[in-house]
């Protein structure tokens, strides 16, 4: 038997041995050589600066964190969603309503042929490490685009032929072919200016003309931007900016309950919407480039008929799809056109809810009692209409199997690359995007010769031409039920009424933080 | 002593041999690939292809495997596939994170458990035992991720006693710290406390019946003090067993709450990166862990001599 001394300082040096053993086993998997308690305090990340002080701050919370801060090399919306605007200019950008203003540019021309684009460039703007923007850093970043990006979308700029330096605050692009797209495309990622010298470290430092540089990143949480004081335009009103990320809908909504952020730049958890109506809260509704398409593979028998397709439009109770899958937030569409773009024409009447024509349908494309493969992302709002969607099916005789895939690495291999689906959910959030119906091989093989030449001579013609040419693709693409378009996702953000300027719409890639100020 | 000692390091050593080759089998089995999920919609066939290429992984499994398995020992976990920074110091960063989630965690189990248990072992039959012992019961059946919410939507959202989330390293502002701390180490502890507690109760009611308590009463000590003075020493080893099993389910339990509290620690670095089939940043995260776990494992072999002489090899 030990002596009573002992014994009375067992529990205190159990308690005490087990605390140091979750020290030391966690330092030995880190680093073997150095187990002493005091080195897990001073090792820990101590870059976290948190709220600033000083001057006026914002914290907005978004959803996905950018993997890295290079756009050349990594696709994903999340990236431009920080950067682009804030910290990246473009020569053009667009305005709430969707139109195409000054931002680098003071102004531009274009030629009668539709080739020459002629811009002039405002003077005295500078990148973040001190360089001057002028006409070579244009001619270096188209270029950059063409020769060194390689994400899938610098495509965009296949259609340059040269640019050409005119003087230091004038440039000349030419193009190979007229194309309409092109300058829409420069108010995109790929219209982001760089500097020639500023380009060697892109994932983690980005250096551009924008009025914010990003100060530090804690990776996983958030991501603070401050204002520079030597930018070329009007400073923007917030000293501060704080983007934090959550995975999470309901812990981005318990952030702003909390107090935690001033503003949810996108719910994601809609259905819990009630707790912010009332005074303490502004909700702020409005539209997106995200349709969420019940997409088809047009290719997959008996898709491949389109009275069948016809069928399942014919079926779908859109209103019913929309409260359960956004709590009623969102807009109906019918084609692959969101209302801020020029072309838009309500056709949300091709396809009324009418189960005897679906039936009908079905019946003389001699598809009664079909079963088809449906592959649902892990996606809340895909996994919520999937349930209405199959039961609307169900009510025409029509087996939708679900299956539900990781998003996006399943999803990815079995529906986009290996097509192997009949039927699919997800939002299409990329600007413009009814320019996929062109491209025969995209996952839902929708192969069309008369939309890809509407769509090609829209991008050509004039302007007018676009609207006009555009807006019957989208028609024919509706009435061939090339897919279902579910609804238009909603723009819904929260703030705690603390923030004025916030984007009703949300048309283009960024979230642009630079025209928000203090309400009030 | 020193053959143990010789064989305890090859037993390690396989181990991690052995946990390398699943962890990457695993990762190579999952479906999904890093190039895909890297160019998302956007992608061509051309663009994914010239991507496999530029991360390696069109090369052959086996060549891929021994890439990554000899830069292990001297710390080089490779570059990760999404962030292209450095693995070893990302997962450095966020163990570091993890670590004082999981210790705060531990204290809250054991300050919960201890008393609890103790209590509810010596009111054993008593209507207060009961309800002892139901407490530690429901608090078992709660998993931590619901805990989490359940805090959160009381001390923060209702209360705002606390902040939601959110993470602030000690040697920015400690009281910051604790106090975003506070919240998950209570999810994290409350649970693994109740598991503990029924523990503690058990071993302790054990102990009661054992010859050395009865010796001790006989000597004239009274109930409590036999059982203070001789019981919770004995009572010990088990719950120290516990406990070294329980550190390797916080660890795991802390990747949900770290989820839930919006905390840059491993988990969400794991996470993430299973999401990004980030291959080589999940190997790298999933074999630190493996490394932790088989150290608390021996760290609890070496506790247990330490706390009951009558284990100690004879010399």
């Amino acid at each position: 038997m030990a002596s009573p001394r002992r014994l009375a300082v067992a529990v205190p040096v159990l308690a005490a041995a087990l605390a140091l053993s979750a020290c030391t086993a966690g330092e030995t998997a880190v680093d073997p050589t150095d187990g002493s308690e005091a080195s897990t305090a001073t090792a820990t990340p101590s870059d976290g600066g948190t709220e600033a002080a000083g001057g006026e701050q914002v914290t907005i919370g978004l959803v996905a964190e950018p993997a890295n801060f290079d756009f050349t090399t990594t696709d994903g919306a999340a990236i431009p969603e920080a950067l682009l605007v804030n910290v990246y200019e473009t020569l053009v950008k667009l305005d709430d309503s969707g139109e195409i203003v000054p931002l680098l540019a003071t102004d531009w021309t274009v030629s009668d042929d539709g080739l020459t684009y002629d811009f002039t460039l405002v003077e005295d703007a500078t990148f973040s490490n001190g360089d001057p923007f002028d006409a070579e850093a244009v001619k270096f970043s188209i270029e950059q685009v063409q020769n060194d990006w390689t994400v899938s979308l610098a495509a965009g700029m296949e259609v340059v032929e040269s640019v050409e330096v005119v003087s230091p605050t004038e440039v000349r692009v030419q193009l190979s072919a007229p194309s309409n797209n092109w300058l829409f495309r420069m108010t995109t990622r790929i219209g982001a200016m760089f500097s020639p010298t500023g380009v060697d470290d892109l994932a983690e430092t980005p250096i551009g003309t924008g009025p914010y540089v990003v100060e530090e990143w804690i990776r996983g949480d958030r991501i603070n931007f401050v204002a520079r004081d030597d930018y070329w335009g009007d400073p923007p009103a917030y000293d501060r900016v704080t983007l934090r990320y959550f995975a999470d809908g309901s812990a981005l909504n318990n952030a702003l309950l909390g107090g935690d952020i001033n503003v949810i730049g996108t719910v994601q958890a809609p259905e819990a919407m009630a707790q912010f109506e009332g005074d303490d809260y502004e909700i702020i509704e409005g539209t997106t480039n995200g349709e969420v398409v019940l997409s088809f593979n047009n290719d997959n028998p008996p898709l491949d008929d389109v009275r069948v397709r016809q069928a399942i439009r014919y079926a779908i109770d859109n209103e019913a799809v929309i409260d359960t899958a956004w709590a009623g937030y969102g807009t109906l569409i019918g084609s692959m056109v969101p209302p801020t773009d020029p072309w838009y024409e309500d056709r949300t009447g091709d396809y009324p809810r009418d189960l005897d024509e679906a039936r009908r349908l079905l019946e003389e494309a001699d598809a009664t009692d079909i079963t088809l493969d449906f592959v649902v992302p892990n996606l809340p709002y895909a996994v919520a209409a999937a349930q209405t969607v199959q039961s609307n099916l169900d009510e025409v005789g029509i087996t939708a199997d679900i299956e539900t895939v990781e998003f996006p690495a399943v999803w990815l291999e079995d529906v986009f690359t290996n097509g192997d689906f009949h039927m699919s959910i997800i939002a299409h959030v990329e600007p413009r995007d009814i320019a996929s119906f062109a491209n025969p091989d995209y996952y839902w093989s929708y192969d069309n010769a008369e939309v890809q030449q509407l769509l090609a001579d829209a991008d050509a013609g004039t302007p007018e031409d676009q609207v006009e040419l555009t807006a019957d693709a989208a028609r024919i693409i509706s009435e061939e039920a090339a897919s279902e378009f579910l609804f238009l996702a909603p723009n819904l953000i929260v703030s705690d009424g603390t923030v004025a300027g916030l984007p009703v719409n949300d048309v283009g890639e960024s979230f642009d933080f630079t025209t928000l100020e203090p309400a009030g | 002593m020193l053959f143990q000692l010789l064989t305890r390091t090859l037993t390690f050593v396989v181990s991690l041999a052995v946990a390398s080759v699943l962890v990457f089998a695993f990762m190579t089995v999952l479906p999904g690939d890093p190039a895909e999920v890297a160019l998302g919609t956007n992608a061509t066939p051309e663009a994914v292809a010239q991507m496999r290429e530029q991360f390696g992984t069109d090369r052959p499994l086996p060549a891929q495997y021994v890439d990554w398995v000899t830069g292990l020992p001297s710390g080089d976990f490779g570059v990760s596939y999404v962030t292209r920074v450095e693995i070893g110091p990302q997962i450095v960063d966020r163990m570091l994170v993890t670590l004082w989630l999981v210790t705060g965690g531990m204290v809250v189990a054991i300050l919960i458990a201890l008393p609890l248990g103790t209590l509810a072992a010596v009111r054993q039959g008593t209507w207060s035992g009961t309800v002892l012992a139901a407490i530690s019961q429901v608090g078992v059946a709660i998993p931590g991720f619901l805990a989490g919410l359940l805090l959160v939507s009381v001390f923060a959202v209702r209360l705002g006693w606390f902040p939601t989330g959110g993470w602030v390293p000690p040697a920015t502002d400690p009281g910051e710290f604790l106090r975003r701390l506070a919240l998950p180490a209570l999810a994290l502890g409350l649970v693994q406390g109740s598991v503990l507690s029924r523990y503690v109760r058990s071993t302790v009611l054990n102990v009661r019946r054992e010859d050395f308590i009865r010796t001790a009463r006989s000597k004239g000590l009274l109930p409590r003090q036999a059982l203070v003075r001789h019981g919770l020493r004995n009572a010990a080893v088990p719950v120290v067993t516990v406990l070294g099993l329980q550190l390797s389910t916080l660890l795991v339990g802390a990747v949900v709450v770290e989820r839930v509290f919006v905390i840059p620690g491993i988990g969400s670095l794991l996470l993430d990166g299973v999401g990004d089939r980030d291959l080589l940043l999940v190997q790298g995260v999933v074999m630190v862990l493996v490394v932790a776990i088989l150290g608390i494992n021996w760290l609890v072999d070496l506790l247990y001599t330490v706390i009951d002489p009558r284990l100690r090899a004879p010399s």
